[in-house]
């Protein structure tokens, strides 16, 4: 029995250690974020509380000078088109593969299969030079198409689903005379929504967590994402930490409001991205 | 996550529409819609995937700079130059610290996965604790923890607490900067390792345990013989997502040092390359064999772990 007992202790000890180790980096930058330029120049401990614990100055700081409102607004357009080009390419791909047998059919398949294992940073080498003869560079269509284009792991997803869609379905409706696009439209698709869910979670999250895309092709100051923007926090802000650490705050906050709300589909979502 | 039932009846339904006679044209509309479906993705699957990769190993065997309108052909120098230049090979050793970190890593996540599975309090509290650093910004995390590691930062004043004083630069020499960006790399994706082994394990049938239970197994037991088996799939995908992860690490390093203090890793290297002393021959060189070094190691993996998330793919086939 006390055997039992330390052994529970020690399971108990080691998670609040994680917590620990997890949390603490985190709330020193915000507790950094709180305090006063003359507190910080007093040399004041990383882990002190702040004089104000109100004292929002270095948001206001970090959002007007750092640009965020502007970073925060690309972001969004970014958002909106990768996510929306992704959930159309992906089911569209998902219902030809899975519905219709047709010559080089497995072909296809074995093209976003093999895709699948390439890293995406090692091509980006040649891939700059194809989206600049596009003419894509600096511009928010660089990182817009790169999102939607590359992204096998939403085709997986969608692909179980369309799986499970029973085709009977699709029988019937071709009877009272639906041709291929009405049955993807009307039929597979408002089916899809579970995944479409997924797909937006899991794709919202990480494009707007990208940094390497935005960097390498929208190096303008305008087009500043909120990576890139935060990044450049480097530079003017030197020594600032606590307007850097105002930034980073400001830019984990949407996310972890984010995980609050949705918790569940997080972990299912990467669980089906990550297992494919 | 698909069973075998489902993708026969697929192949069953698809059969008689098939084999129906029908009119020319209609025959041939039937045959190129699934191609209208597939036309946008494909375009840019060949655009931004195959047309780069093919373009690469073009360009790997010249001395193109990306500007100009000249280049030379050069044969196997690039590829000579990377494995001979030392220099340009040694930040492969980079890499050994972050795949000694994985080891860390995926042991430490299993290790969680595993109590976390069984009834504990706080459960879903610990769960989102340990897997939402996954979810933060890259940017931010290096911010966070060039703050945490700074003369005086969180770091110092934590072992101030303890006691502890050391004036030492954490980041100031290359192992122990290697070891502390390493370190911020376990802390990043610990999270996800450790969901993924807790979705397999509760995968599990329960009524494994409670037979094992009757069976005088204790706790080690069952994870080695109940556990363990159940979740080889995902411990196996693990494992190749760290070894092609280790290979290819960039954001934390460039983010945190920008790859001074010898924390250059082959991508920063080859990024640089590329983009900043304009050596797009060499560069292409360099990421090619990045390229077959990550599909060797997968190629490996599915050899020596057959039955493993790929069977999933293989009836996509």
């Amino acid at each position: 029995m006390t055997r039992r007992a330390v052994a529970r202790a020690l399971v108990y000890l080691s998670l609040i250690a994680a917590t620990v180790v997890v949390l603490l980096p985190l709330a020193a930058v915000l507790l950094t974020s709180l305090k006063s330029e003359r507190e910080m120049a007093d040399g004041s401990e990383a882990l002190a509380l702040p004089d104000d614990l109100l004292n929002f100055q270095n948001y206001v700081t970090a959002f007007q000078d750092g640009r965020m409102l502007s970073a925060f607004a690309n972001t969004a357009v970014i958002l909106l088109f990768a996510i929306g080009g992704t959930v159309l390419i992906g089911s569209m791909t998902a219902y030809a593969i899975d519905r219709f047998t047709f010559r080089f059919r497995k072909l296809v398949v074995a093209l976003f299969l093999v895709a699948a294992l390439v890293p995406g940073v090692t091509t980006q080498v040649a891939t700059f030079q194809i989206v600049n003869s596009f003419g894509m560079f600096d511009s928010l269509w660089a990182p817009i198409a790169l999102y939607m284009g590359t992204d096998i792991v939403s085709i997986y997803i969608f692909l179980q689903f369309v799986r499970s869609i029973p085709t009977s379905l699709d029988e019937a409706a071709r009877l009272d005379g639906a041709n291929a696009f009405t049955i993807y439209r009307r039929i597979i698709f408002p089916l899809l929504k579970p995944a479409v869910a997924t797909v937006v979670i899991v794709k919202g999250i990480t494009t707007y967590n990208d940094f390497y895309i935005p960097f390498l092709y929208m190096p303008s100051e305008d087009l500043g994402v909120i990576s890139t923007s935060l990044f450049r926090f480097k530079g003017p802000f030197g020594a600032h930490w606590e307007t850097i650490s105002a930034g980073a705050i400001l830019v984990i906050l949407p996310t972890l409001i984010a995980f609050l709300c949705l918790q569940r589909y997080i972990y299912n979502g990467f669980t089906r991205g990550a297992t494919r | 996550m698909t069973s075998t039932t489902e993708t026969a009846a697929v192949k069953a339904a698809a059969g008689p529409g098939a084999a129906a006679p029908a009119p020319r044209r209609a025959r041939l509309w039937r045959g190129a819609t699934p191609w209208l479906f597939l036309l946008a993705p494909l375009a840019f699957l060949i655009v931004f995937t195959y047309a780069p990769i093919a373009n690469m190993v073009a360009y790997s065997f010249t001395d193109w700079d990306g500007v100009s309108p000249e280049l030379r052909y050069t044969g196997a120098e690039n590829y000579a130059e990377l494995l001979t230049r030392p220099d340009l090979f040694e930040v492969f050793w980079v890499s050994g610290y972050y795949l000694a970190a994985s080891v860390v890593q995926i042991v430490a996540a299993l290790y969680f996965a595993t109590i976390l599975s069984f009834n504990v309090r706080f459960r879903n509290f610990f769960k989102g604790v340990l897997f939402f650093p996954y979810l933060i910004n890259g940017v931010a995390i290096g911010f966070v923890f060039l703050y945490f590691f700074q003369d005086g930062g969180t770091l110092d004043s934590v072992l101030s607490l303890f006691g502890v004083e050391t004036d030492r630069a954490w980041l100031g020499t290359p192992e122990s900067a290697n070891t502390s960006l390493a370190a911020v790399s376990v802390w990043r994706y610990l999270g996800l390792n450790f969901v993924l082994f807790l979705g397999a394990i509760q995968s599990i049938p329960g009524e494994l345990y409670e037979a094992a239970e009757l069976d005088g197994a204790n706790r080690w037991h069952q994870f080695r013989h109940i556990i363990a088996p159940g979740i080889k799939p995902v411990l196996s995908l693990t494992v190749i997502l760290s070894i092609s992860g280790s290979l290819s690490v960039f954001e934390i390093p460039y983010i945190m040092t920008g790859g001074a203090t010898g924390t250059e890793t082959f991508v920063i290297q080859t990024v640089k390359l590329a983009f900043q002393f304009n050596k797009t021959g060499l560069a292409s060189a360099a990421a090619i064999v990045l390229l077959l070094i990550v599909l060797a190691v997968t190629w490996v993996q599915r050899r020596l772990v057959p039955d493993s998330a790929d069977d999933k793919r293989m009836d996509l086939a």
